[in-house]
Order: C-alpha cells, then sequence, then structure tokens
C-alpha cells in the first residue's frame, strides 16, 4: 500500500491531521506513521489510535501488517 | 465469530493481572510488535501471563472484536485493556507504563 494512499485515507477522516509517514525498509509493506491532530485533545492515546485505524477502514491489520503509529496533539 | 471465543477471552483477562495477547511466547515471538511488547514487559519487571493467538484462530479473530483494536499484541492490566505495542512503547518511554502498574497495585521487581 503506497504511503500517499495511507496519507490520503487519514486526511479524508481527520482533515486537520498533520500526517508523516515513513517507510521503514524501503519496501512499501513497513511504515511508520506520526498523526498530530487537535481533534485528540482530551482522547486516551487508545482513542487517538483508534481514530486514525478507523480512518483506514480496516485495512490496519490486513493489508497494513506494519505500520507503526504515534499520535499527538498539536503543541 | 463465535460466543465461545468472546467468553473465553473475557475469562482471559480476568484470570491474570497482566495479559498479553501475542503471537507466539515470550521466549519466541513470532512477530517483532510481539517481541517488543515482551521485552517492554520484561524491562519492567512485572509478572505477566501471555495468550499465544497463533494457537487459536478464533481467539486470534475474536480479540480484535472483544477490544475493538486490529492488530496484536495486545495489553491487558486488572482487565482493562491498554493498547498494542505502539502504545505501550510511548507509555514506556514517558514512565506512564510503570506508573499505571503502580497505579493499578500490580506487584513489580525493582
Amino acid at each position: 500500500m503506497p504511503a500517499a494512499e495511507i496519507e490520503d485515507m487519514i486526511l479524508a477522516a481527520i482533515p486537520d491531521a498533520k500526517v508523516e509517514i515513513t517507510d521503514l525498509a524501503g519496501d512499501g509493506d513497513h511504515y511508520a506513521a506520526r498523526v498530530v491532530s487537535e481533534t485528540f485533545r482530551g482522547l486516551p492515546r487508545v482513542r487517538q489510535h483508534q481514530r486514525v485505524y478507523e480512518a483506514l477502514g480496516g485495512r490496519m491489520g490486513g493489508v497494513l501488517h506494519a505500520l507503526q503509529l504515534t499520535t499527538a496533539v498539536p503543541d | 465469530m463465535t460466543d465461545d471465543a468472546q467468553a473465553r477471552i473475557a475469562e482471559a483477562v480476568k484470570s491474570a493481572d497482566v495479559l498479553l495477547f501475542m503471537k507466539g511466547t515470550p521466549l519466541f515471538p513470532q512477530c517483532g510488535f510481539s517481541s517488543r511488547a515482551v521485552a517492554i514487559l520484561d524491562h519492567l519487571g512485572v509478572e505477566y501471563a501471555t495468550v499465544d493467538v497463533l494457537q487459536d484462530q478464533a481467539v486470534r479473530q475474536g480479540i480484535k472484536q472483544f477490544s475493538d483494536w486490529p492488530t496484536i499484541p495486545q495489553l491487558y492490566v486488572k482487565g482493562e485493556f491498554v493498547g498494542g505495542s505502539d502504545i505501550m512503547m510511548e507509555m514506556y518511554e514517558a514512565g506512564e507504563l510503570a506508573e499505571l502498574l503502580d497505579a493499578k497495585g500490580v506487584a513489580r521487581a525493582a
């Protein structure tokens, strides 16, 4: 799954998000994503990650095996 | 998914203060993320039980619905879902995982 597609899906669900995606292995299969959004404020980490997983519409754990996820609110 | 699997997961979560659903075993993790989760718990010096989801397809699928979480590993402390390996790592680095275990009254080796 191309990085741009991951970013587009996250942005479609969380429009204010700043998304940084790193291709960890250069194989288009192992990514790290950092997602920063004001809408995460006050949410526990589990809920923040669930918001991103929802944005990816069930691909997480399927075609996206290896996505290391970090979430944060803007400084 | 069967109700039986959900019941078994609920039972497992209640059976140990710290329970990790993982791929493989602590000695032989079958996935880098599970390996990382085990390493974190070992560093914290906490006693934990594990469920190898590779041994049970119903649990492997059922745990995703049980926790509303798409990936494995998954950590439970005193019956409460804490998160996957990324959250464990973030919390560990921030000292929050140790705080959580202490707050929940889980004994740790010093």
